[in-house]
């Protein structure tokens, strides 16, 4: 039987050829379009994650209730104990600490007078250890715009716009005036390595990047940090595991009586970042779900056409002496075969393509320096994700919708009387 | 009835007049105690913060209200830091940077070494009755002594106190308790004094407090004065700019 209607589909192109070309495309499209929603989902929090957030953060509570006055009096002390212990709980996620301060910018003239004076708000980010990722995630070798990136840990990178308002060039030397961990005055000396743009609107105006050991140098910060930064491995942001972790975490680390222990903060708990990553979540939810139920609708369109053109050939079988169950059974069955081969090379295509794009990247930095001019912080190049979604999501309606539109169609057999039959074929 | 209503006006009038009196006086008797013409002091400054105390110690110079030269002597961070204040211009030097920066805008409101002090507090040393005008609100008693309350309103613009209420202790003329306030009457400061000692004929007290009332749980600055000699002889090449490298 199988191999009756294996020949029948391979004899007859227009039953296979076609609708396994449309579903194909069809359950392509959808893998696609669910990787590229993923992707942009990412995208749009990986910028606050690099920036500010991480997908969780560990910080004091005190820290926490300050945030932003940037306290770093209330910094978390004996850091490296800290990562150690996070990274054997949790290795799916790395760990890298952060100091975020605040204070002057003095470049001095050539008899080491004050010549200019701007404020600056600094990142110590851990560029410069052995193992650390944060040069790969923060992608600095493709923002850097003049200079080159940090070797030492008095080198430091400063944003296009505090450069031009400081009138200063790489190599230049400039003192930095702020506070210590404790509150004292303190001045250091960095060395302008590099000067760069984020592409991220306002949030680079007076932005300085050094390396977190220059920064604990200059605030007598030693084995001390702001924060402590945690990345999903492979930088694909899962709302409900960070949410997860964050509980877990706090119930065995953090302690309501003391204001310096630590507590782990989601992503979602960072400035209106929840409320953004609910809307977000509705609004891919509605898009797809609206692309689901268009390309369903033709998929099962797919199903009705295919039978109702054999309309004639159903009464033909049933002239020569097949039971309308048998006929039944065998549309379903061939339908079936057409949808899964379909489905299969779809979701075969579909991750391929998706793949691809994730690798390189589909650069819409032309579509959106529009956008980024008007201060609106979105990444120029969006990298759709590959996630195991994609495996069925594509490929469950391939197989339904196809199946679901033959079966509808193929109530037409039970309605054929074969007085009517016979008169139709003229026999 | 006329001869009594000259009398009611002429007993008002000198109410008044002695009342204004006895404010200029207290006021002049309190910039005699705290100003002099020079000092030198040693003292230390201990920082209470959130988590840790830090004793700071230093060495001034001060002539006047116009000049000082401060050197940090401890702990080791600290220490070779100088400031040289001349006129109203701050310049702070450390010998880690090697570097001479001018201290000006909104850094004046930093606060010095972390404590409960600002920059401006240092630069704002001028006598009371040249920056304020001065009212006796009440007359009270602190832990038995006879005290006067002062309250005491700019008169002169970008005084970082436009306000302050000051409770001073009628036999040492020193504000042993004071609040300061800003324009919208904020409390931003308070300030307290004691081991009060008479010191070359003036009483001066070795202890001052200061906290930072805008600094949530803050346990204050204690500036306890170890020497301190008043109307001394200080060489003019003290207060210049090449002297910061020295």
């Amino acid at each position: 039987m199988i191999n009756f209607l294996f020949k029948g589909l391979l004899r007859d192109r227009s039953r296979s050829l076609f609708p396994i070309i449309i579903i194909t495309v069809i359950v392509a499209i959808i893998i696609f379009f669910n990787g590229f929603l993923k992707g942009l989902y990412n995208a749009m929090f990986l910028n606050t994650a690099l920036v500010s957030s991480g997908h969780v953060k560990v910080v004091t509570s005190a820290y926490h209730k300050e945030s932003q006055l940037l306290p770093n009096d209330l910094a978390l002390l004996e850091v490296n104990t800290l990562i150690e212990d996070l990274e054997s709980q949790h290795n799916t996620y790395f760990w890298t600490p952060r100091i975020t301060f605040a204070g002057l910018l003095d470049v001095p003239d050539e008899n080491g007078e004050t010549l200019t004076q701007s404020p600056v708000f600094a990142l110590g980010v851990d560029f410069l250890s052995d193992n650390s990722r944060q040069l790969e995630i923060w992608s600095l070798d493709k923002k850097i715009i003049k200079g080159k990136l940090p070797d030492t840990h008095n080198e430091i990178l400063l944003s296009e716009k505090l450069s031009d308002r400081l009138n200063v060039k790489e190599g230049q030397k400039i003192t930095f005036i702020g506070s210590t961990m404790e509150g004292a005055f303190t001045t250091y000396n960095y060395t302008v390595s590099g000067i760069f743009n984020l592409r991220m609107g306002p949030i680079d105006n007076q932005m300085m990047l050094v390396d977190i050991k220059g920064a604990q140098f200059a605030l007598d910060m030693e084995n001390a940090a702001s924060e402590i930064l945690g990345y999903e491995n492979s930088l694909v942001f899962d709302d409900d595991q960070t949410v997860e972790m964050k509980e877990k975490f706090n119930i065995n680390y953090s302690d309501s009586l003391d204001i310096y222990s630590p507590m782990m903060l989601a992503l979602r708990d960072s400035n209106q970042m929840g409320a953004m990553i609910d809307f977000t979540d509705v609004i891919i939810y509605i898009i797809l779900s609206i692309v689901l139920f268009v390309v369903t609708v033709v998929l099962w369109n797919l199903g009705i056409m295919n039978c109702l053109r054999r309309y004639g050939e159903i009464g033909m079988r049933l002239a020569i002496g097949e039971t309308k169950s048998q006929v039944f059974k065998s549309m379903i069955f061939e339908s079936l075969i057409i949808a899964l081969i379909g489905s299969i090379i779809g979701t075969i295509l579909g991750v391929s393509i998706t793949s691809y794009f994730q690798y390189y990247g589909i650069d819409y930095s032309k579509g959106l320096d529009a956008l980024t001019s008007s201060n609106i912080a979105m990444p120029n190049i969006f990298y759709p994700q590959v996630t195991n979604q994609l495996f069925y999501l594509g490929f469950i309606p391939g197989i339904f919708a196809t199946v679901l539109g033959t079966m509808l169609a193929s109530r037409v057999i039970y309605k054929r009387e074969m007085a009517q039959l016979f008169k139709e074929l003229e026999v | 009835m006329k001869n009594i209503c000259f009398v009611i006006l002429c007993f008002s009038f000198l109410f008044c007049l002695e009342n204004k009196v006895s404010v200029d006086s207290i006021l002049a008797k309190i910039d005699y105690n705290l100003n002099s013409k020079s000092r030198v002091l040693k003292s230390k400054m201990i920082v209470h913060g959130r988590r840790t105390s830090r004793t700071i110690t230093s060495q001034n110079w001060i002539v006047g209200v116009d000049k000082a030269f401060t050197e940090y002597l401890s702990p080791a961070r600290e220490a070779g830091t100088k400031m040289l204040k001349i006129d109203d211009k701050l310049f702070t030097y450390s010998p880690q940077t090697d570097r001479i920066i001018q201290i000006s805008g909104h850094m004046l409101r930093q606060s010095v070494m972390g404590s409960d002090m600002s920059y401006n507090d240092i630069m704002e040393d001028k006598p009371l009755d040249q920056l304020y005008s001065a009212t006796i609100e009440e007359e009270v008693l602190i832990d038995g002594r006879a005290c006067v309350v002062l309250y005491l309103e700019s008169l002169v613009d970008d005084l970082s106190y436009p306000k302050r209420r000051a409770w001073v202790d009628l036999e040492y003329f020193l504000p042993i308790k004071e609040e300061l306030y800003a324009k919208s009457g904020k409390l931003l400061k308070s300030t307290s004094m004691d081991g009060i000692r008479k010191i070359q004929g003036r009483w001066f007290p070795t202890r001052f407090i200061f906290k930072d009332e805008l600094k949530r749980n803050s346990k204050g600055t204690e500036w306890i004065i170890d020497e301190v000699e008043f109307n001394v002889a200080i060489s003019k090449s003290q207060f210049i700019k090449s002297q910061l490298r020295k």
